[in-house]
């Protein structure tokens, strides 16, 4: 089963700027998480605090009881290796061809042979669908073959905690659906804890079980899908229908008169009718059950009471076809 | 899950000038301090060490034999027309040897191994860094110095050890070549002169000063190369930066060196 992360008050700054603060949030174990934001507002950031590669300057990120922020240097890397992470480019060594690049995590980590660390790499490359390009180097391929051999890099030493910065960009949209598809199946096999980092709505809108949002330097929300689904909170209503109307601008945000210049001119602007929740990704057939639906329900069941009665209805929408009765 | 968050006040910046520099100073010795630590731990990477042996060796070779050989030709010269102007002419060649052993040699080792080897050495680990090959590494658990760093400033060293012998040889025989042939001195006299003025530690020394320069360029370049500041530019400043700022430090560390030594050692023939 896939590993807790508990993330409290996190803040970080570059120099006078504030990226986010007090950010806290549990990543519930073997579920898949996704975090939107505006571009710019610190997402990979985010990312990267978790696994311990920035040091925000308060707060800290429990994982396994290790403290990623201001834990052991030697701690922290033992727990890294827990960890699988997609970067935004895939961040393969130049110098190594794909395999050899695959391979990396294996040979410096286990004392495999080398058939066996062969049939372990040509199965995640396979799984990928990158069979046949082992002998590639990472200048001669395309973006997206780049982010699919970071996925597959992330994924050979079975990672319990898989962190994905942006895995659509560059992606046709084709493709995302497969990685969209390949993240759900992935957490079926393994079981791991996602965190997935994005502002494609389709991944959004079908592959988490949580989903939280960054905005003006502020975890803006972070709970269960259908509570962010159907927000009336406007950035996030904003964010999730791609439109211009609200408090994201072009600028990272939109200063106060822009903002009442709009209502003025567009005060009759109807309110957006609440969306439809669409159904989550299921795992292929053939692919074992998601053991993280079951947690996942008794928790959302724990509390019901917090939540938005439109949350509620999408919650027993969701699990009446799964559950035959209502929840 | 009240536990007690450790809270640091973010302090003004640039409060005093100048710490800026100490900072960085202090960056650099925590590297270094960390590079003497991870050289012992397992796994050892001799693959990687082995890779950049040649590569710093390949590229130093050359230029510091075609270096030396003018270098040792320039002392001798020199040495030989003061050493005629005092009537002391059967002292050139100890005199020359000297000079070439335990400056010039070091001095040409170094320069040309943070020249041509530490540049590329910045070069390398910045563009990895840039393109985030070096977080990724982290991000596995692998410790980036003890998997890149400790085996380049090793091979720094060990070129600079080997080198060193290389470039005495070719500087004295140079400056033997310039002295005996271009100004007619007596081979005898040159030869029989390094024994009453050069001594063995006059040897030590400079594999000492060479390895301990190597060490410098191999640091300073692994240092700029992992923190450029920003693209691809911020990589090529970080090599300008690492090449001045080795040599500023290598004469500083010579100055020091040679005056230790010459306290501690007393000269044949003083």
């Amino acid at each position: 089963m896939g590993i807790e992360v508990i993330v409290e008050g996190l803040t970080k700054s570059f120099g006078k700027q504030t990226v986010w603060q007090d950010v806290t949030l549990t990543l519930p174990p073997g579920e898949v998480s996704v975090m939107l934001g505006p571009s710019g507002t610190g997402k990979t950031v985010f990312l990267k605090s978790v696994i311990g590669l920035l040091k925000p300057e308060r707060g800290r990120v429990l994982v396994n009881g290790v403290d990623m922020v201001n834990g052991p240097e030697r701690d922290i890397y033992q727990t890294r290796k827990l960890f699988g992470l997609m970067f935004q480019d895939g961040a393969l060594f130049g110098s190594m061809n794909l395999f050899d690049n695959i391979a990396f995590p294996l040979r410096e980590h286990t004392r495999k042979k080398e058939s066996e660390i062969r049939r372990i790499v040509m199965e995640r490359m396979d799984m990928v669908g990158l069979v046949g390009s082992e002998g590639k180097l990472p200048g001669e391929i395309s973006g997206g073959m780049r982010k699919r051999a970071g996925l597959a890099r992330a994924l050979v030493l079975d990672p319990q905690i898989i962190l994905c910065d942006e895995p659509d960009s560059g992606l046709d949209p084709v493709r995302t659906s497969y990685i969209s598809q390949l993240l759900i199946d992935l957490n079926a096999q393994i079981d791991a804890t996602m965190l997935i980092v994005t502002h494609n709505l389709d991944i959004a809108a079908t592959v988490p079980d949580n989903m939280g949002m960054l905005f003006r330097r502020e975890l803006v929300a972070f709970g269960p899908r259908e509570l962010l689904l159907t927000s009336d909170v406007p950035v996030v209503r904003q964010f999730l229908s791609g439109r211009r109307e609200g408090p994201i601008g072009m600028a990272e945000e939109k200063d106060e008169a822009t903002l009442a210049l709009e209502q003025l001119t567009d005060g009759a602007t109807v309110p957006l009718a609440p969306p439809a929740v669409a159904p989550q990704l299921e795992p292929s057939p053939g692919m074992p059950p998601r053991q993280a639906v079951q947690r996942r329900k008794a928790r959302v069941l724990a509390m019901w009471d917090q939540l938005p009665a439109a949350a509620r209805t999408a919650v027993q929408a969701g699990l009446a076809p799964v559950q035959g009765e209502p929840a | 899950m009240s536990a007690p968050v450790r809270v640091r006040e973010p302090g003004p910046r640039r409060a005093i000038p100048g710490t800026g520099a100490l900072r960085q100073t202090g960056q650099l010795m925590t590297l270094a301090a960390t590079t003497v630590r991870d050289t012992f731990r397992r796994p050892f990477q001799m693959r990687e060490l082995i890779e950049q042996f040649w590569f710093v060796a390949s590229v130093t070779i050359l230029p510091a034999a075609l270096v030396s050989i003018p270098f040792g030709a320039v002392i001798a010269l020199q040495v030989g027309s003061l050493t005629q102007q005092l009537g002391a002419q059967s002292f050139t060649g100890g005199a020359s040897v000297l000079a070439v052993i335990q400056q010039a040699s070091p001095l040409i080792v170094a320069l040309l191994i943070a020249g041509a080897g530490g540049s590329a050495i910045c070069a390398d680990l910045g563009s990895r860094k840039i393109r985030e090959e070096l977080d990724a590494m982290e991000v596995m658990g692998v410790s980036p110095v003890q998997r890149l760093i400790v085996p380049r400033v090793l091979a720094t060293m060990l070129v600079a050890l080997l080198l060193n012998g290389l470039v005495s040889v070719v500087g004295t025989a140079g400056g033997y070549f310039f002295n005996v042939i271009v100004q007619h001195g007596t081979p005898g006299a040159y030869l029989s002169s390094f024994s009453s003025l050069a001594q063995l530690p006059d040897l030590y020394i400079s594999e000492i000063k060479a390895v301990v320069f190597g060490f410098i360029a191999g640091i300073v370049a692994a240092y700029r190369g992992l923190h450029p500041k920003g693209g691809p530019k911020g990589v090529g400043d970080a090599v300008n930066q690492s090449v001045v700022i080795t040599f500023l430090l290598l004469f500083v560390v010579n100055v020091v060196l040679t005056a230790i030594y010459l306290q501690l050692v007393p000269q044949k023939g003083a």
